[in-house]
């Protein structure tokens, strides 16, 4: 049974996710070194499928990897690169090798990326995507062939909160938990009634659906404009970009943003830990999770064997 | 007749829907908003890149399919028999059908074959 899953479904404890950085180049050792990093803080990190359309390591590859090095892989799968027999080789490979959580996505379109000319494929959607690793679950592929014996997936998915039609939403969570998915990974959201009006539809509509909402620990004013005017789905309201910009430290307000969407989100109802992007790449993730009060864990003894 | 049904088909429903002939029309649960004009093809739902005006990541001259849908599933006359199924889980769209008329595989139930590992109890129950 994966950590994760004994996490949310036996305890009560708060926990903490985030995303591995993308790998191009450099081996091993930077796996090593970013396993360190996020070893004492996480309980399990996305292993990403070419994030924002552009081409990475591979999702299994690095989530093997991640794994061999003592930190708990969430391999997420987005269904724009690959048709289904591909998709269902992936979580078959991942679970050869052990790998349990999954997080399942539509992803960005091929026109967020460096390569806008590639083919989408878009064969399955993230709702169908969840249901089948679910049916690997019960020992079958899409085709019905057997599964031998089953997989053990502990499936999870992502949700945009504040994305419109925001009605809709919590629909289309609660629909992705009928199908399968156990925990949600949310999209990082700017607007905190629009995240409390989601995540109270969702305990009530399906209270056994896990929520992680993003926090994001972003530099100033400029990276909060990128993401306003770049990232598909995220609105940043002009109000909250002109707070930081106008501040006399930026970097010091940013954070404390990030910070009381933090202390907002864990609030709650249904919300069982955050999902952290960090984009600073400073001392501030150690800050924010000490704010939070998250005691490091000691490096894996798996990791200490590398080191 | 059987042969010239889908040219029939596609010259009625392209206009109306912008019909893309997937073969198994899911039209009467969409609100009569045809997901297959979203340009990633989804079937279950809008993702999470619609933009704050509540139009399309991809183009963004164009309303998003599933807001339009949403919105259509209220305002539209419809069977409330037909809005029940909004939030249906709609299997993988089978590719043997496209180009085929969706009205014989509606006649023949041919749209509604799903491989043996779709898990069936995919209704959805109370709206939601």
């Amino acid at each position: 049974m994966s950590h994760l899953r004994q996490l949310l479904e036996d305890s009560n404890e708060k926990i903490f996710t985030s995303e591995f950085p993308t790998i191009d180049g450099a081996g091993m050792p930077r796996v090593i070194a970013l396993a360190q990093r996020f070893s004492p803080w996480f309980d399990a990190v996305n292993a990403t499928d070419n994030p924002a359309a552009h081409a990475h390591a591979s999702n299994t590859s690095v989530a093997i990897a991640m794994k061999a090095h003592g930190l708990e892989p969430i391999m997420q799968i987005a269904c724009r690169d690959k048709n289904r027999l591909a998709i269902q080789a992936d979580m078959m490979g991942a679970s050869l090798h052990g790998i349990e959580n999954l997080s399942l996505m539509t992803g960005d379109d091929v026109t967020a990326g460096d390569e806008p000319e590639t083919k989408r494929v878009f064969d399955l959607d993230s709702a169908q995507a969840i249901s089948i690793a679910n049916s690997l679950n019960g020992g079958k592929y899409l085709s019905g062939r057997a599964v031998k014996p089953p997989t053990n997936f502990y499936i999870g998915a992502v949700e945009n909160a504040a994305a419109p039609p925001l009605e809709y939403r919590v629909q289309r969570a609660v629909k992705k938990h009928r199908a399968g998915a156990r925990f949600l990974q949310l999209q990082i959201c700017y607007h905190p009634d629009r995240l409390e009006n989601f995540c109270r539809g969702v305990a009530s509509a399906a209270p056994q659906l896990h929520l992680l909402p993003t926090i994001v620990l972003l530099k100033g004013a400029r990276q909060l404009h990128f993401m306003n005017d770049k990232v598909p789905g995220i609105d940043v309201p002009l109000n909250l970009i002109s707070r930081v910009e106008k501040s006399l430290d930026q970097s010091e307000a940013a954070y404390e943003l990030a910070l009381e969407q933090a202390r907002h989100a864990l609030a709650l109802p249904g919300v069982r830990g955050l999902h952290i992007a960090d984009f600073r790449h400073d001392e501030t993730l150690a800050r924010l999770m000490h704010d939070l009060g998250r005691i490091p864990r000691t490096i894996s003894n798996q990791l200490q064997e590398q080191l | 007749m059987i042969k010239i049904l889908p040219f029939i088909e596609h010259a009625i429903k392209k206009p109306i829907w912008d019909c893309r002939m997937c073969g198994q029309c899911v039209l009467h649960s969409t609100g009569m908003t045809c997901p297959m004009t979203c340009p990633k093809t989804l079937r279950n739902g809008p993702c999470g890149g619609v933009r704050e005006d509540g139009n399309c990541e991809v183009d963004p001259t164009m309303q998003c399919v599933w807001a339009k849908a949403f919105g259509r599933k209220e305002s539209l006359p419809l069977p409330q028999s037909w809005r029940d199924h909004f939030n249906d889980l709609r299997p993988p769209v089978d590719m043997q059908l496209q180009g085929t008329s969706s009205w014989i595989n509606l006649i023949t139930k041919r749209d509604q074959q799903v491989p043996a590992g779709w898990q069936r109890n995919t209704r959805s129950d109370h709206g939601l």
